[in-house]
């Protein structure tokens, strides 16, 4: 929005510059911008992906109230992309970092989006008109998505990119016609990737997580079958802005799915072949998925595959216990040896520890709740910052329990899930933490 | 090129028909299995309590032997081959293990043999494009289920064999031959094993569903690496048709011969009298006899 604003004056002292860089805008990287432009400080929110929102603008409803996630989030990017003192960087990577709190030069990568967003109006003529329709990496590979292309209605930014990828143009150097139809002549297909040059006194890195792939579990199809999903597709089958406008239909035909399997901890809390630690976050969203899928399926069965229930959140455990008894959601713990197709039937293999019996259920749909894992280049970045990450490339904190936002490096903090898994609330709470750190070290100078 | 051979005690007896129709195809595909001497049993089962130094003992015995006389070790059988490439491995890899081993055993081995199974000796050594070539009657038309069973794959880091969910060095053998693979989900569970002992019926569930499957999935002849597997799969056929009265027979043959077939020789070397189900009306459907 502000992205041409002049520098106010006032926002240094003695050379320490009172403006501060969030890196990730993602629920945390909002908050945390929010909260220092609240408090009067300039913000830089640099986003990897054109518009933001995060992870968050993926998911359908939130736990433990099942509220709408665009509801709750679409307000909170609408004020950060309007926020004064708050200056958009999306489809933008961190480059490079030099100097130290007070005084870092961040050299960032304006990376080419084919569209000249001064003279783009957001009129999203060309995505109707675009003729490239390819699945659609937001929606999980699900839906189809346009080579021209934004990732909400709501996006804020609402300026499209082009992927370069998937344009007739640029594979083929035919088509122009978002160039045609565009009333403002905004494509340009000769955009180049620029660089700009920020001074910021602190930097908060906010770059969340990712989803271990369903593609590393062999045991459960090595991904190839199609109606084996993870949290994040189930997220999008079931939100209104997905593939499926909201209706529980699988992927592979499109069937509203009677018979559900929901397995917790795909790849956590597995020390021999995956990760060792708890996601933290999947016994919630699954017992949501489940409710949500019920909610929606009255005649739907739900089998919940689990390990333990963690459910230590305010409201959470009631939100469990609701599931289990009023909803007929079946929860059987032990865990799932293997998914197969036999024939059209998912047959899945697994046991109940409790009764100690072997379990076999074909399925119509699986769910698995796969482990949160650091965005790849976390460590690279992490490098660009002079902090550390950890055997698992999530970003270290000086003190876990007692310095929980703080890296090595002064004026650079951490919030979010790149530090750990975490919760929304959990997530906001980490970055509002940092933003406080960051006005602590402002004020102190 | 010839490879140090170690036949386990099943391939001299329930399993003969394994064990030559190996020998005569190897000599035709230009090496030779060169039978260690005085061999003894494999253990049969790799020790499951991680102190069990006995049980590890007979297969290190063989493994120092060989190593005498050579720096390859070949065998056919897959729970040989489980044994003895874990036993190698760990030789290799405990040095504590390894001097206590030697001690008892009086021997000086430090786990550098390598030990291959014959159908790596077809894939690495001799190639399946090359094997494709030497073979002189494709198996044309041929539905083939290979049954991996367990042992030649898990556990997959110590074995290093393939893929451990969905291994494919097998249905690469068969097309090599001619056949036609067929890829059915029961592929790699286990055969039942020693429950055909303590509990025959287990077992013979088993050997139902691996056969149902392969059945369903259109395979006419099953094919296995495995004498144990073999025993369940293939001669439990009669107790599966006493509780399952609709059940049809399958043929269950030794890979090794298939590929005896395939490389010509007379069907009456092949010894498919030792075989549960004969496979002597398939072939001649399948205009191989």
């Amino acid at each position: 929005m502000s992205e041409n604003r002049q520098t106010e004056v006032g926002n240094s002292y003695n050379g320490f510059i009172k403006k501060a860089m969030v890196i990730g805008g993602g629920i945390a990287g909002i908050s945390a911008s929010i909260d220092l432009g609240n408090a009067g400080y300039d913000v830089v929110l640099v986003e990897r992906l054109p518009s933001i929102g995060g992870r968050m603008l993926q998911l359908s409803e939130t736990f433990p109230t099942l509220d709408c996630a665009q509801c709750t989030l679409t307000p909170k990017t609408v004020e950060t992309g309007q926020h004064p003192r708050i200056k958009l960087l999306t489809f933008s990577e961190v480059d490079e970092v030099e100097g130290k709190a007070g005084d870092f030069t961040v050299k960032v990568r304006r990376k080419a989006a084919y569209v000249d967003w001064e003279k783009c109006t957001g009129c999203g003529l060309c995505q109707e008109k675009c003729p490239s329709k390819n699945p659609f990496e937001f929606d999980r590979g699900m839906g189809l998505g346009k080579a021209i292309y934004t990732l909400s209605p709501q996006a804020v930014p609402n300026k499209p990119v082009i992927n370069p990828s998937n344009c007739r143009y640029f594979l083929e150097k035919k088509c122009r016609v978002c160039e045609k139809i565009c009333p403002t002549h905004a494509i340009d297909y000769e955009q180049q990737d620029r660089f700009v040059e920020e001074k910021v006194g602190a930097i908060i890195t906010a770059v969340g997580f990712d989803l271990i792939p369903k593609e590393s579990f062999g045991e459960y199809g090595y991904g190839e079958i199609p109606d084996v999903i993870d949290g994040l597709a189930f997220e999008r089958l079931n939100s209104a802005s997905g593939p499926t406008t909201g209706e529980i239909r699988r992927p592979s035909d499109g069937k509203i799915p009677k018979e559900v399997v929901f397995i917790q901890c795909t790849g956590s809390r597995d020390p021999e072949r995956y990760m060792p630690y708890c996601s933290r976050v999947c016994c919630m969203y699954t017992a949501k998925h489940a409710r949500l899928y019920k909610h929606k399926v009255h005649d739907g069965q739900v089998y919940i595959f689990y390990m333990d229930i963690r459910s230590t959140g305010k409201g959470y455990e009631e939100f469990i216990q609701q599931g289990m008894e009023e909803e007929g959601i079946l929860y059987l713990r032990g865990r799932v040896s293997r998914i197969f197709r036999d024939g059209g039937k998912i047959v899945v293999w697994g046991v109940d520890t409790l009764t100690g019996k072997k379990v076999e259920v074909y399925a119509e749909m699986v769910v698995l709740a796969t482990a949160i894992i650091p965005q790849k280049d976390t460590k690279d970045l992490a490098k660009k910052l002079g902090i550390t990450t950890d055997e698992y490339g999530f970003l270290t904190e000086v003190e876990r329990k007692l310095r929980p936002v703080e890296t090595d490096v002064e004026g650079i903090y951490i919030a979010g899930c790149a530090q750990g898994p975490k919760d929304i609330a959990d997530a906001v709470a980490h970055a509002n933490a940092a933003a406080s750190k960051v006005q602590g070290l402002f004020a102190r100078h | 090129m010839d490879y140090l051979y170690f036949p386990g005690c099943t391939l001299y007896t329930k399993a003969k028909n394994f064990d030559q129709t190996a020998r005569n195809c190897s000599l035709l595909l230009g090496f030779e299995l060169k039978e260690l001497p005085n061999w003894t049993c494999c253990g049969a089962t790799f020790p499951l309590s991680t102190d069990n130094l006995m049980a590890l003992l007979p297969p290190s015995r063989i493994l120092g032997k060989a190593r005498e006389r050579g720096a390859t070790l070949t065998t056919l059988c897959a729970i040989c081959f489980n044994v003895i490439k874990r036993t190698n491995r760990l030789i290799q890899g405990d040095e504590e293990k390894r001097d206590k081993i030697n001690n008892f055993i009086e021997m000086n081995y430090q786990g550098d043999l390598r030990i291959l199974h014959y159908l790596e000796i077809l894939k690495e050594e001799i190639g399946f494009s090359q094997l494709r070539e030497k073979v002189k009657k494709p198996l044309v038309g041929i539905k083939a289920a290979a049954y991996y069973g367990c042992m030649l794959i898990r556990p997959y880091e110590e074995m290093e064999f393939d893929d451990k969910e969905k291994p494919t060095l097998f249905e690469d053998f068969l097309e090599a031959l001619g056949a036609k693979p067929i890829d059915f989900p029961f592929k790699i569970e286990c055969c039942g094993s020693f429950q055909s002992v303590g509990s025959p019926e287990v077992a013979t569930e088993c050997a139902y569903q691996i056969l149902g499957s392969a059945i369903k999935h259109g395979a006419e002849v099953v094919v296995s690496t495995c004498p144990m597997c073999t025993f369940n799969i293939d001669h439990k056929q009669s107790d599966i048709k006493q509780k399952y009265l609709d059940f049809k027979t399958i043929p269950v043959l030794y890979f090794t011969q298939l590929l005896g077939i395939a490389m010509g020789f007379d069907y009456q070397t092949l010894g498919f009298e030792q075989n549960f189900v004969d496979p002597i009306p398939l072939l001649k459907e399948k205009g191989l006899l």
